[in-house]
Parts: C-alpha cells; sequence; structure tokens
C-alpha cells in the first residue's frame, strides 16, 4: 500500500456503519498531492461513501479524515462549510442549475463566495469557459439546450470557479459515448496540467476501469469498504490480485 | 370462517397503526425542518433578490386565479345567503354576512388552498427534481445550506405573499358580492353598506389575515420538506409533489379549525 509524507487527503483507520451494514472498513490510505488518483470498484463498493467523507459531508462512526492537512472532525459546521472551498467537483451529470446559463453557473460561486466586481467576475467566466472549450455563443444557453459534452465542460469550469486545491470527478466518463470520453478524459488531464502550479489534486471515483487507467498517476481499488489494491497505475495493470484481474478485464 | 375474518383484522389494524406512526413520524420530521429552516432565516446572507423572486412566483403568479376564485366566490356566497335570509326577511343582512364569512374563513382559506396547490406544489417540484440531478449536492459541496438558499426564500416569501393574496381575494368577494347583491338580487345599496360598516370590525379581518400567515408559512414549509425528501428520479418528483399538495391542503383545513378556536378567544 502506498503511503505519501504530505498527502493531499488522508483516510486514517475509517469505519463508517449505517445500522448493521459496514461500508467502510478500517479504511487506511493516502492521496499524494499534485497528481490524479483515481479510486475504483463496483457499484456498492463503498465509493460514494468515501467521496461524503472527503467533502466532510458525512462523518466516519471511526477514524479520522484529512485535508490537506486539517482533520476535517476538528471543524464546526461553519469551519466545515468554509473549508469545502477547498474542493471543486464535476458531478456524474454536471449538476448545473438548470435555470441558469451556463455563465451564470459559473459566475454562481463566484458571487456567492468573493467580492470581486460584475466585471471582473464576467472576465474570470469568460476566461474559465474558454478554458474548457465553451464557445462564446453557448454562455447564454441554458444547460437544457447544451449536448451532455458540454454540461461537462460547464460543470467543470464551475467546480474551478474558486480555484480549488482539490477537484473531484464523480464518475465522469460513466455512460458516456467514446468521444464525449475521451473529451472528459483530456480535458481532466489539461485542468490538472494548467493548475499544476498552483497545487492541484485530482480524485476520479469511477467504476469505468478503461478510461480512467489512461489518465490516472495511481489507482486504488475499494471492493466491499476496503482497499485491497493501491499501486502506481503501471503497476496497478499488473496486479496479482485476483478481483482486480477480473475488473480489469471486464 | 372467523380465522380469516380476525387475520383480515389484524391485518386492517396493523396496516392503520402503521400508516399512523408513519403519520406522526412526518409531523414530527416536518417540525424539525421547520425549526431549521427558522434557524437559518436568522443567518446571514439575506438573500433578498431570491426573496423577491418568490414574492413574485407565490404572490403575482397566483394573482389572477386568486381573484377570479374571490369574485365567484362572493357573488355566490351573496345569492346563497340571500335565498336564505330573504325567508326571514333580513336581507339587508346579506353584505355584511358575506363580508364576515368572507373575512374571518373564506378568504383565507380558500387562498390557502389555492396557494398549496399552486405554489407548494411548484415548491416540491422544483426543489425535487434539483435534487434528483444532484444540483442540491452541487450546493452543499459550495458550502451553501441548501435549507438557507432553497427553502428560507420560499417560506419567508409565502408568509408574506399569503395573507396578500387573503386580503386581495377578500377585497374582489365583496366586490362580487355587492355587484351581485345590488344589480341583480335588487338589495338596497345604502343598506348593504349600513349593514356591513355595523356588524364588520377589523378584528374580523386581523382573524383571516393571521390565519393566511400560518396558512403560508405551513404551506411553504410543507412544499419545501417534501421537495427536500424526494428520491428516486421522476417517480419520486412526483410523489413528492402530490404529497406536498396533500399535506398542504389538509394542514389548512385542519389548522383552519384550531386557529378559529384560539383566535375568537383572543380577538
Amino acid at each position: 500500500m502506498l503511503t505519501f509524507e504530505n498527502p493531499a487527503i488522508s483516510i486514517q483507520n475509517v469505519t463508517k456503519i449505517f445500522g448493521e451494514q459496514t461500508v467502510l472498513n478500517e479504511l487506511n490510505f493516502d492521496i499524494e498531492r499534485n497528481k490524479i488518483t483515481t479510486i475504483l470498484g463496483f457499484s456498492g463498493a463503498g465509493k460514494s461513501t468515501l467521496l461524503k467523507h472527503i467533502l466532510g459531508i458525512m462523518n466516519p462512526t471511526s477514524g479520522v479524515v484529512s485535508v490537506l492537512g486539517q482533520d476535517l472532525s476538528k471543524l464546526d459546521k461553519m469551519e466545515l462549510r468554509e473549508f469545502r472551498r477547498n474542493f471543486g467537483m464535476l458531478f456524474q451529470y454536471a449538476a448545473l442549475f438548470d435555470s441558469f446559463t451556463a455563465q451564470e453557473n459559473v459566475a454562481f460561486p463566484l458571487k456567492e463566495f468573493t467580492k470581486l466586481k460584475e466585471s471582473e467576475i464576467t472576465e474570470k467566466v469568460k476566461d474559465l469557459l474558454i478554458s474548457v472549450g465553451i464557445k462564446e455563443e453557448s454562455f447564454d444557453r441554458l444547460p437544457s439546450e447544451l449536448s451532455g459534452g458540454m454540461r461537462k465542460r460547464v460543470g467543470l469550469a464551475r467546480g474551478l470557479a474558486l480555484s480549488p486545491h482539490i477537484m473531484l470527478y464523480d464518475e465522469p466518463t460513466t455512460g458516456l459515448d467514446p468521444i464525449t470520453t475521451k473529451m472528459v478524459n483530456n480535458l481532466i488531464v489539461e485542468t490538472a496540467t494548467q493548475h499544476k502550479d498552483r497545487e492541484m489534486t485530482s480524485v476520479i471515483i469511477s467504476h469505468d476501469v478503461r478510461a480512467t487507467l489512461e489518465i490516472s498517476d495511481y489507482v486504488a481499488f475499494l471492493d466491499r469498504g476496503k482497499i485491497i489494491e493501491y499501486l502506481p497505475v503501471e503497476e496497478f495493470k499488473k496486479s496479482d490480485k485476483e478481483l482486480v484481474q477480473e475488473f480489469l478485464n471486464l | 370462517m372467523i380465522t380469516k375474518l380476525k387475520t383480515y383484522l389484524e391485518t386492517k389494524i396493523e396496516e392503520f397503526g402503521r400508516n399512523l406512526l408513519d403519520m406522526v413520524d412526518g409531523l414530527g420530521m416536518i417540525t424539525l425542518f421547520a425549526g431549521r429552516s427558522f434557524y437559518w432565516m436568522g443567518k446571514r446572507p439575506f438573500r433578498i433578490r431570491l426573496l423577491f423572486e418568490q414574492l413574485y412566483s407565490i404572490g403575482n403568479k397566483s394573482m389572477t386565479i386568486i381573484l377570479l376564485a374571490g369574485l365567484f366566490t362572493g357573488m355566490v356566497f351573496c345569492t346563497q345567503t340571500y335565498l336564505g335570509f330573504k325567508m326571514i326577511n333580513v336581507d339587508s343582512l346579506v353584505g355584511a354576512i358575506v363580508a364576515i364569512s368572507l373575512a374571518k374563513e373564506l378568504a383565507p382559506v380558500l387562498t390557502g388552498l389555492i396557494v398549496a396547490g399552486r405554489a407548494g406544489s411548484a415548491m416540491a417540484a422544483q426543489i425535487g427534481s434539483m435534487k434528483v440531478t444532484e444540483q442540491i449536492d452541487a450546493l452543499e459541496v459550495m458550502g451553501i445550506n441548501s435549507i438557507q438558499y432553497l427553502a428560507v426564500p420560499r417560506i419567508v416569501a409565502a408568509t408574506i405573499a399569503v395573507p396578500m393574496l387573503s386580503i386581495c381575494f377578500l377585497f374582489i368577494g365583496n366586490l362580487g358580492a355587492y355587484l351581485i347583491g345590488t344589480t341583480t338580487l335588487m338589495i338596497d345599496e345604502a343598506m348593504f353598506f349600513s349593514k356591513l360598516s355595523e356588524f364588520m370590525v377589523v378584528a374580523d379581518v386581523a382573524q383571516g389575515v393571521i390565519k393566511a400567515t400560518v396558512f403560508g408559512f405551513v404551506i411553504a414549509v410543507i412544499g419545501t420538506y417534501f421537495g427536500f425528501q424526494v428520491e428516486k428520479g421522476a417517480v419520486g418528483v412526483g410523489r413528492g409533489t402530490n404529497q406536498a399538495v396533500v399535506w398542504g391542503m389538509v394542514s389548512v383545513l385542519v389548522l383552519d379549525y384550531f386557529l378559529t378556536t384560539f383566535l375568537v378567544k383572543i380577538l
């Protein structure tokens, strides 16, 4: 199992129990700063629960979740809300606000959390949308008028608006056609590269093994609440764990 | 035969008990939700723009239907009251009775029912569809409290808008009664107004306004609560919307009785 000196995210002995069901079982692992780490696993393996723990939306039954050196259990609710501004997130279906246009969606976190002037916000939104490949004629379109790929791009721009240190991707390529999958993958890599100088860690939660292996630096495999394999991507592909090989060959 | 009947009765009693417990549980959850909404009402930032948007959506957009309902309710109620009162030769009291009934009961209750059906369902549907498309998760991840952002403006707006709508209902209902009373039923115009001013007091209007304020608050709490409870896609949104309307309307009628009992003692 991999350990890092100064990880972006550290999960120490985390257990989460719902009723009689143990969803995360004494989970231990670190996520390296400035790298792309993918957490793979079958449906029901505990990936979404783990994501909610990293975001501080859910508290562990026992154990410690630290993000950027901060133990999340030590923060009160308001501090936790403030702390979440370190995160950006791209949801599976982008989760754009459907009554807002593309640019209003991206402007939303800037209006809520910064003291930027309207003109500065407009400028920043324009830069963000162009950086993810949205053309100006689409700025005023509602999410319902955008294609699935464009919605993902806008969702990513919104996630990046507050310059987060950790970018989370929840099933970014699940259910997409091969061309859009490639586009989203390129976008994740480009985003990680573009923002490397100011430190940005990317965490991908997925069960789309083929798409995510192409772009990851590290891969962890979660099964029934435990990390059963966690290696750099090339070594992960050669893992001798039966379940991992079964998953890779699906 | 007796065993079958016994099993049937046991099943029915069990079902009734379960439904009753679910209802009590639901009431408790709605009360907790109302408490959380209250808590977030007092916290910054105060989103005035969202409040005005909701005032427009709940208030302005309900106005046409409220005016139509009020006008015809006043006209029908005037006609029916006249037919009864004429038998005992007190048709001069029609205007006063219609006005008092509208002020104390019909205006707040019918306004409440209309808003529960129109705005309460819209609240549940909007928030419910945001829930199933992860828009609420997106708010939370950004560090924005979804209750403060989505529920509070709707609750405050409904609490302000419903009494205003109720006053409009009262005004237009009285206008309808006056038009029908003086033109079709030939009630003397001077008598209509003199009895109205003789019998109707400010407390009658106040009672209706207080009721409408409570109804507005409760309808919005129920509408937003069921929106947040939505799960399982479009079917869940439909179910949530349906529950918001049913609970909203039933709450208006049940609360009306308790509020009446309470308000007649203090006003």
